[in-house]
């Protein structure tokens, strides 16, 4: 009974056990983190690096407090404050971090396949925290996770991830985890920023909101990064709410609710309009706490392997 | 091969628990104070039978919760296998409760001290109790129980099987050496 890789560096591969046994054991850390003293002694004496090369507020904040509420010594090593602005190399950094002797790292970085990297070069249990456009392991099954517990099974689920496609690691997270759990997975968004040959990931690929809302059960809206307009994916902010903004409006012709997930932070009335993101259907502040839940399940299944 | 040995055959097991419940309330001049809490898996089920035998005997339905002490274990790390994680179901407020902490076999005294960390975690009850199917000895923890079903002299080598009817088909406990199936 464990995980079957010594690390999480993305969904892609990752099979359905191991996904199931995150996820159950999630079940168990939701209840720790509802209850009074939210602290268990499990990961003590254990030291984990939270290397951010990239800025993250929410994500860094999760982990942080999913290692202290499983009792891990914690160390914090944001690219702004420290020797990568010197011009240091991940590996260097890496190896000096390792001459500390800890035992996990979680790394977020801007180019896809770091995480894979430092698992290669360090002995530490590595969790890919988000690298470049590639993968966001946790934030797919902190999603998956709300999924499950909202409509109690993954399988046959139609969900459906709307927005910047092209750009999300979230996206691809999602994908291959949902797929291996057995849901149907659809992507929507303007052809700018849907990635080529995305259909061989086994989703179905729309460009109209409308189209896919009869038959949707979950959307997972992205956020779209303001700095996409300047790049010329799409005319004008306006523009892309007109088209792919999820409102109110909109979901009402569904006629049936559609439950809302979003990563965060969210552009209000851009991709999601305010009412929606404050609505009955949201269950963004769910993922929030999930995520804790999440996070300390894999820190504690990785952590406490022989 | 040795074939296991019965300690405690089907009959006898209702016995046992018949007197820890009673023994239990009269230490405890009553069930209002209390609160049971089983260490899961088979703690938690010997919880519920010994729950019952109040409600029988005294009219009030004692609080139940179910404990999972496997975040509390001293040896997660170096063990083979890891241990599936369950939830803690304690649905009622343990403070200044008199809890009856409730497991099928005590031997190290390592399970108990998990189960007093994770307890502590949950509140302050008035007093912390131990009541146990079998007390086989080999204490590495200055622990003992309070309520014993049955005292059973082994030796390391041995192992004692603790088999109830909502998981294994029958009431009873066995003595096998290790090794044994």
């Amino acid at each position: 009974m464990g995980l079957s890789s010594r690390h999480l560096l993305g969904l892609q591969g990752t099979p359905r056990e191991d996904i199931q046994l995150i996820l159950d054991t999630a079940v168990s850390f939701k209840e720790i983190i509802n209850r009074p003293i939210k602290k268990v002694p499990t990961l003590q004496g254990k030291t984990i690096v939270n290397l951010f090369f990239e800025n993250s507020t929410r994500t860094r904040t999760s982990f942080e407090l999913a290692e202290r509420r499983l009792s891990a010594d914690v160390l914090n090593f944001a690219a702004s404050t420290s020797s990568v602005s010197k011009g240091e190399t991940l590996k260097d950094t890496a190896r000096n971090i390792e001459a500390m002797k800890i035992d996990m790292v979680v790394v977020r970085h801007g180019a896809a396949g770091s995480a894979h990297f430092l698992s290669r070069i360090i002995d530490a249990n590595v969790i890919n925290g988000g690298d470049g456009q590639h993968e966001h392991p946790t934030q797919g099954l902190l999603d998956m996770y709300t999924l499950r517990e909202k409509f109690g099974r993954l399988e046959g689920l139609h969900v459906c991830i709307v927005g910047d496609i092209l750009h999300s690691r979230v996206a691809r997270s999602n994908i291959y985890g949902l797929k291996t759990m057995g849901a149907r997975v659809s992507v929507c968004g303007p052809a700018t920023l849907m990635p080529r040959g995305i259909e061989r990931m086994g989703v179905e690929v729309y460009h109209h909101l409308d189209d896919v809302l009869p038959t949707v059960d979950a959307l997972n809206v992205l956020r779209i990064q303001m700095e996409r307009e300047a790049g010329g994916y799409f005319p004008s902010l306006r523009e892309f709410h007109r088209y792919f903004g999820v409102t109110k409006e909109r979901l009402d012709r569904a006629g049936r609710p559609i439950t809302i997930l979003h990563p965060g932070p969210i552009n209000r009335d851009v991709e999601l309009s305010a009412d929606v993101a404050d609505g009955p259907q949201s269950l963004i502040l769910e993922q929030v706490q999930n995520g804790v839940a999440v996070r300390m399940a894999v820190l504690y299944l990785l952590g406490t392997q022989s | 091969m040795v074939t296991a040995q019965t300690l405690i055959d089907a009959k006898g097991f209702v016995r046992t628990i018949n007197r820890l419940a009673h023994e239990i309330i009269e230490r405890n001049k009553g069930a209002d104070t209390l609160g049971i809490v089983g260490i899961r898996t088979r703690g938690d089920l010997l919880a519920h039978r010994i729950a019952q035998k109040i409600a029988l005997m005294e009219g009030i339905s004692v609080p139940i919760g179910s404990l999972d002490i496997t975040l509390y274990r001293d040896d997660l790390r170096g063990r083979l296998n890891q241990p599936l994680l369950r939830t803690t179901d304690i649905l009622f407020d343990i403070q200044g409760k008199d809890i009856i902490v409730v497991d099928d076999v005590l031997f190290t005294g390592r399970t108990v001290r998990s189960a007093l960390n994770a307890l502590m975690d949950l509140g302050r009850p008035a007093s912390i109790q131990l009541a146990v199917l079998v007390d086989r000895g080999h204490r590495e923890l200055p622990i003992k129980a309070d309520f014993i079903g049955k005292n059973i002299p082994t030796s390391p080598e041995q192992e004692v099987r603790v088999r109830m009817t909502e998981i294994d088909g029958e009431d009873a406990v066995h003595l096998a050496e290790k090794g044994d199936a």
